[in-house]
């Protein structure tokens, strides 16, 4: 092989592809961005002009200038509200476990794994097991009977929904608190255990106060994700039509995703433009719940750094 | 990790249990000769300078110590709902597809090339949704990979710090936007954008989902491949320079090559991703479940028809109603086989760089 071979020096040229690909490069982040952009746009153009007071105060109806959002905007609060309830001290708890607690054997090793798996089951999974475990509960029918002050099964009730949501973003919230307790320096642990404090005074008084801010990214994003999951609870049968809100954790519900769903994919195109009034709801309720987030953080940093 | 050893040493029981009065009392060495034998047999007899100083013994009082023990299981207990919830999973769907494959022998299952559970003659062939999930994810990844890994490149290679300080965030709200948006935005946006190219497309078609998931997964490739590419040294970099290499070249030949377990992993997650989706390809990809290579088809996944079963009214115990559950078995397999793949990637070519 003859050295110019070996070290082309043709250095006009390679310049000139070295361009030709960081304008490919750029061209394919722009994308994206492209990408959010026309959604963002198309969903207001179609959507804004039948955003109105109505909207938000109606139930659904057959007629799309009368349909309304507030069974789904106040299913959804129930039905978050309940996750967030029972996601956040589990999800929590087992992360300080697998941090803080766990003597890294096959118990650890084996939840670790598993955690990591489910981050990655398919969302409309988690609605069958919902469906099987407490819709149903195992039975034919869901006729509720009271054990012990509970009604069982749940039937197609918010707090099946809640508890099949939750065990969704379990995983989520569980990775992410991981992270935040994990940013904690050693340094923190070996003071408070020089001084003579157990594993949980430790943990209590120290750790947790210092990655509160990074956990409340977590669960912020967990509880986003679960605002906008719609597979999973079509899945367990979560209606369509309903006409009330709920008043207790045992009456039935629909949610935004669910209402959207329902509206984007009747044929009549006046029904696209409500669904795309509802998808600016939700949008708007995320967009809130992040930049909430944005404030905690902040003020969590400063109130430390002081 | 650096501080396993530490908390390993600290919740041994021992340290913290004892009377400390006795350990006061008595002089180091006495201690050390008071150790019960059992405990003492490494310490050689009769060179008691040898011996390791007694550890300080602090007084924990039992109700703390009880409080400490409640509270350890407890955070276990939590930590364990993940093994209920994966035992859970997999158990109910071998549990209720037990029944289906009762009537529908597994084999003719699997090996079928007819999905056709609503009209006479039933046949259960899931090779045809096995297919359509295939079309959907094979759109999707054949934009998403070349797209992905070029804006983490751009990302990791080419962005100034605080271009990509803003950048990868924004980038990263595609990821959290519901899908039910992303269904609605194929439908409404991306189909009749694609129709004014293509006249004869038909309103459900998997090109259309196969696009809007490729956005979807975007930064899950993009992101998470930048993190790998930024893990690759410096050195490395600055070596390359300094044969002559222009920046191309270094991060097309350097840079990709160091980082491929990390990338290779994000291609993998995404596509799990992708396999898994659920509301854009039951919006806009149809319910024609069809064995077809051609992405302008209208086809069926197995997720659209999971939806579309528990949409209907099919009465529960029929092999209709049945077969979802099959099918879930058959994703539940294949997302497994996809996430395991993903972690022997990440293991087997892992570079180390620290």
């Amino acid at each position: 092989m003859k050295r110019a071979d070996l070290f082309p020096d043709r250095l006009a040229s390679r310049h000139g592809r070295d361009r030709l690909f960081q304008r490919l490069t750029q061209a394919a982040m722009s994308v994206g961005f492209v990408a959010l952009f026309v959604l963002i746009l198309g969903v207001l153009i179609e959507g804004l002009p039948w955003l109105n007071w109505d909207f938000l105060n109606n139930f659904p109806s057959r007629k799309p200038e009368k349909a309304g959002f507030k069974a789904a905007l106040w299913g959804t609060l129930w039905v978050i509200g309940l996750t967030t309830i029972l996601t956040v001290p589990i999800g929590v708890a087992g992360a300080i476990y697998l941090e803080e607690f766990s003597s890294r054997g096959r118990f650890h090793k084996l939840v670790e794994l598993l955690i990591a798996n489910l981050a990655g089951v398919p969302s409309i999974l988690y609605g069958m097991l919902g469906l099987i475990a407490f819709v149903r509960m195992f039975q034919e029918t869901t006729d509720p009977t009271t054990f012990l002050g509970i009604q069982v099964p749940f039937g197609r009730s918010v707090l099946a929904g809640a508890c099949t949501l939750s065990l969704l973003v379990l995983p989520v919230c569980t990775i992410a608190s991981r992270e935040a307790l994990r940013a904690v320096p050693d340094s923190m642990r070996q003071a408070a255990f020089g001084l003579g404090s157990t594993r949980w005074q430790c943990v209590r008084h120290h750790v947790l106060p210092a990655a509160t801010p990074g956990i409340l990214t977590g669960v912020v994003l967990s509880i986003s994700r679960a605002l906008g999951e719609t597979a999973p609870l079509v899945m367990m049968g979560a209606l369509t039509y309903v006409a009330f809100t709920p008043e207790n954790v045992y009456d039935p519900f629909t949610a935004m995703p669910i209402q959207i769903f329902n509206w984007a994919s009747r044929p009549q195109a006046d029904f696209q433009s409500v669904a795309a009034a509802g998808i600016i709801v939700l949008l708007a309720v995320l967009l809130g719940m992040n930049a909430i987030v944005v404030l905690l953080r902040n003020r969590a940093e400063r109130s430390r750094a002081q | 990790m650096s501080s396993t050893p530490l908390k390993d040493e600290v919740s041994a029981e021992g340290p913290l249990a004892g009377g400390r009065d006795e350990a006061s009392a008595s002089t180091p060495a006495a201690s050390a000769l008071q150790r019960p034998p059992g405990r003492g047999g490494e310490v050689p007899l009769g060179s008691i300078h040898d011996a390791p100083p007694p550890r300080p013994r602090f007084h924990t009082p039992r109700s703390r110590k009880l409080r400490e023990t409640a509270i350890r299981y407890g955070l276990q207990l939590s930590a364990a709902i993940s093994i209920l919830t994966s035992f859970g999973i997999l158990f109910i769907l071998l549990k209720e597809s037990l029944p289906f494959f009762e009537e529908v022998s597994p084999w003719s299952f699997i090996t079928g090339t007819t999905w056709a559970p609503l009209m006479e003659p039933r046949h259960f062939g899931v090779l045809p949704l096995i297919g359509g999930t295939m079309l959907v994810t094979g759109v999707a990844a054949l934009i998403v990979i070349p797209l992905g890994s070029l804006a983490a490149i751009y990302l990791s290679e080419y962005a100034s710090n605080r271009a990509r300080r803003w950048l990868k965030p924004t980038l990263e709200i595609l990821a959290g936007i519901p899908t039910v948006v992303y269904g609605y935005f194929a439908l409404v946006v991306v189909t009749p954008a694609l129709q004014m190219v293509i006249p004869d497309l038909g309103v459900f078609n998997a090109l259309s989902a196969g696009i809007v998931v490729a956005i979807m997964i975007i930064p899950t490739v993009a992101s998470l491949s930048d993190d790998a590419m930024r893990a690759v040294p410096n050195s490395l970099r600055e070596a390359a320079y300094g044969l002559g290499a222009t920046q191309r070249e270094v991060s097309l030949g350097v840079v990709y090559p160091g980082a491929l377990s990390g990338v290779l992993a994000a291609y993998v997650l995404a596509i799990g991703r992708a396999l898994g989706e659920t509301m854009i390809v039951t919006m806009a990809a149809g319910a024609t479940p069809q064995l077809t290579l051609n992405p302008l088809d209208s086809i069926q996944t197995m997720t659209g028809y999971i939806v579309q079963v528990s949409l209907g009214d099919t009465p529960a115990g029929t092999p209709e109603y049945l077969s979802i559950f099959a099918v879930g078995l058959t994703l539940f397999v294949l997302t497994l086989g996809i996430n395991l793949l993903s972690f022997w990637i990440k293991r087997r070519y892992r570079q180390a760089y620290s």
